[in-house]
């Protein structure tokens, strides 16, 4: 790390902050006693311990509260059927399917895609591995000068995840499936992904996973390779989710992640992300859409930029209503020497009712002179001159509203790439939205 | 529908802003047959524009008095979507942007919400496309028009356009333009009238807001009322028109008082 970057004083942890870390690791062991992650595993332990979990007053905790994901014990959450055909069904990919965490060999398809190695962290127990080279070690790259003791908690505990390494263009996505069937399972999986020099995959994700889930994703994206991620959290009403993305870009790379969220009560979403390649490109985008006093949704980010003429994108995106909340947490820091930097940042809530709340931290820290970076949050209400335009064209109030939704979330939807994959969660947003109505 | 035949019809509207307890309409009066062309005149102020839109349903208007009837149907008891089905179009003075919708998204959602409305089947794609293409040739919009989001970045001579468009494809029984004419040049006047006027016929009625006698040129009207403080005060035929082109309203206001 450069020494530029002002980190915290270190002090040792509070009392209060103990006491919980002490709780929540007594409860838990080590994913693997054996094989080439066991070192990793131990040393993000130690970091838990030093550190300590999130507690209340952190300085990147203010806005959400951290004790359901922290507490030993999963809140129950109870299932949910949303009688809809799960995401991405359309969608020729791999699937990879994880019941509660545990891996479904009779609902998965062959791990098996030409160009990409896929294996099972559970299963990958030699002593040599490539994905030692980066399991603990993106994550422990972004605790600095953050710190998410969250993920070093999932690297030291993980029980599975994937790790897939590519080397040529895949074929079709990979998609990891989550379902949740038991109203107290704490699920902690971790994956590695390592793109080649020119490789490409889209990675999809969706389901709820558990009642608790803690997800870390390491993904390594090599000079001129191409990683897509689209994600959507499943619509539990009630399932928490703790994930974290962390990922290095090299020369000429692309990085590219949208995430799609509906209902969950508690969902927080960090991506760190370090360009370290000139003229690499790193997009980050979600659209999210809360209902209810108990919804809250957090979405923190940190771009850093560490090379030459590199672009970097944020579009966060949040409709809230009933009381919902949201949070976004989004930092750029372009470094030293890392000019022509070109980094944009937006944020924005519609509120449909004076209830909800959304909470905006945009940062910048720009230690190079020949950048160019941008960033803008708004929360606003719904435009009711637009309605009424629509309205006196013969569309009812609902349609219209949901007409000003979807085109408010359209700027994070355009993010994927894929127009297929952007069709088919454009069709599930407005089939959410009718139904909402009833 | 017959000729002739009452197609509007508003007895003693009074109406008041319901923020400022503003009485803005005093008692207007005003019957608009099938296949005519109404065209109300009136200095800033008048009213004009909130007749436009207490007639079209927009909110912050309170009816203190009075009736407006389309068709014998009570229009004040309506939302605007029952309007909008029932026949009420009003072309906007200032057509809202609406970023992110597409106009094509927009357009095909109105027309098919009205046709559900009213119990027939909505449009196929194909049909709609053929329809639309069609009208917005006539009106010089070309497809990348279509594409964008609606008003978005249009020019005001595209926006005006974008309105008779709107009304080419719903076919509304009544139509109201609210100063149709502002920002236009006059080649996009002529553009804009010509539209206008081919939807001319027996079956529909007209509501020309404006300033000036020089859109009236283009779209002639059969009846044209003067409106000034809320109330229609004078009534005539299109020499009305050029009549206060030539004096303005001084004289007709001196007479009402």
């Amino acid at each position: 790390m450069s020494a530029i970057l002002s980190r915290s004083i270190k002090t040792k942890p509070s009392a209060a902050r103990t006491t919980a870390t002490e709780a929540r690791l007594g409860a838990m062991t080590s994913g693997a006693t054996a094989g080439w992650s066991v070192t990793a595993r131990e040393a993000a332990l130690a970091r838990v311990q030093s550190m300590g979990l999130p507690q209340p007053r952190d300085e990147y905790w203010r806005f959400t509260k951290p004790q359901s994901l922290v507490q030993p014990e999963a809140p129950a959450a109870a299932l949910f059927d949303p009688q809809e055909a799960p995401t991405f069904d359309q969608i020729d990919r791999v699937k990879i399917v994880f019941v509660d965490g545990v891996f479904s060999a009779a609902d998965s398809d062959p791990l098996e895609l030409a160009g990409v190695s896929i294996e099972r962290l559970a299963e990958a127990t030699s002593d040599i591995h490539w994905a030692k080279d980066l399991y603990g070690v993106l994550e422990e790259r972004g605790q600095d000068p953050v710190e998410r003791p969250l993920a070093a908690l999932n690297t030291w505990a993980a029980t599975d995840g994937v790790l897939i390494r590519v080397t040529g263009k895949a074929e079709k996505p990979v998609s990891l499936i989550y379902r949740h069937e038991s109203e107290t399972s704490d699920v902690m999986l971790h994956h590695v992904i390592k793109l080649e020099e020119g490789a490409e995959l889209t990675l999809l994700e969706n389901g709820p996973a558990a009642a608790r889930f803690n997800k870390v994703l390491e993904v390594e994206v090599a000079d001129e390779a191409r990683f897509h991620h689209v994600r959507t959290q499943g619509r539990d009403h009630e399932r928490r989710a703790a994930t974290h993305i962390f990922a290095r870009l090299g020369r000429e790379s692309l990085f590219k992640s949208f995430t799609l969220t509906a209902n969950g009560v508690m969902t927080r979403n960090e991506a760190v992300i370090e360009l370290t390649g000139d003229d690499a490109m790193a997009h980050v985008a979600g659209a999210c859409m809360g209902d209810g006093r108990e919804f809250h949704h957090d979405d923190t980010v940190f771009v850093t930029h560490d090379a030459l003429n590199c672009e970097s994108r944020q579009v966060f995106k949040k409709v809230l209503r009933n009381g919902a909340t949201g949070v976004f947490q989004g930092k750029i820091l372009v470094k030293e020497g890392a000019q022509k930097t070109d980094g944009y940042q937006i944020s924005q809530s519609l509120l449909l009712d004076g209830d909800s709340t959304f909470l905006a931290k945009p940062e910048l820290e720009i230690y190079a002179d020949d950048v160019a970076c941008s960033h803008g949050s708004t929360s606003g209400a719904i435009d009711e001159e637009a309605i009424f335009y629509l309205r006196s064209r013969g569309v009812d109030a609902n349609t219209a509203q949901d007409l000003m939704t979807i085109a408010f979330l359209a700027e994070a939807l355009d993010e994927i790439e894929d127009d297929i994959l952007r069709e088919a969660l454009l069709e599930r947003l407005t089939a959410w939205l009718e139904r909402r109505r009833g | 529908m017959r000729k002739g035949k009452n197609m509007l019809e508003i007895k003693n509207l009074h109406v008041k802003l319901e923020e400022e307890d503003k009485q803005i309409l005093k008692g207007v009066d005003l019957t608009v047959e099938a296949g005519k062309v109404h065209a109300i005149m009136g200095p800033n102020g008048s009213g004009k524009s909130t007749l436009s839109y207490v007639l079209s349903g927009r909110e912050g208007y309170e009816v203190t008095e009075g009736s407006a009837t389309l068709l014998g149907e009570d229009l004040l008891e309506m939302d605007p979507e029952e309007r909008a089905a029932l026949g009420i179009f009003l072309a906007f003075q200032y057509p809202v942007e609406i970023p992110g919708v597409g106009n094509m998204t927009f357009l095909r959602t109105a027309v098919n919400a009205q046709r559900k409305a009213r119990g027939e089947e909505e449009l196929s794609s194909t049909d709609f496309l053929k329809i639309v293409r069609e009208k917005a040739k006539s009106l010089k919009i070309d497809a990348e028009m279509l594409k964008r989001p609606v008003n978005v970045g249009f020019s005001g001579g595209e926006k005006k356009r974008n309105e008779i468009l709107q009304m080419a494809m719903l076919e509304p029984k009544l139509c109201i333009l609210d100063e149709t004419d502002s920002g236009l040049d006059v080649d996009a006047m002529k553009l804009v009238s010509d539209g206008v006027n081919a939807l001319r016929d027996e079956g529909r009625g007209f509501l020309v807001i404006t300033h000036y006698q020089r859109l009236l040129d283009h779209i002639k009207p059969d009846v044209v009322h003067i409106m000034a403080d809320g109330r229609i005060i004078k009534t005539g035929g299109p020499e009305l028109a050029l009549e206060v082109e030539q004096n303005g309203y001084a004289d007709l206001l001196a007479e009402a008082q």
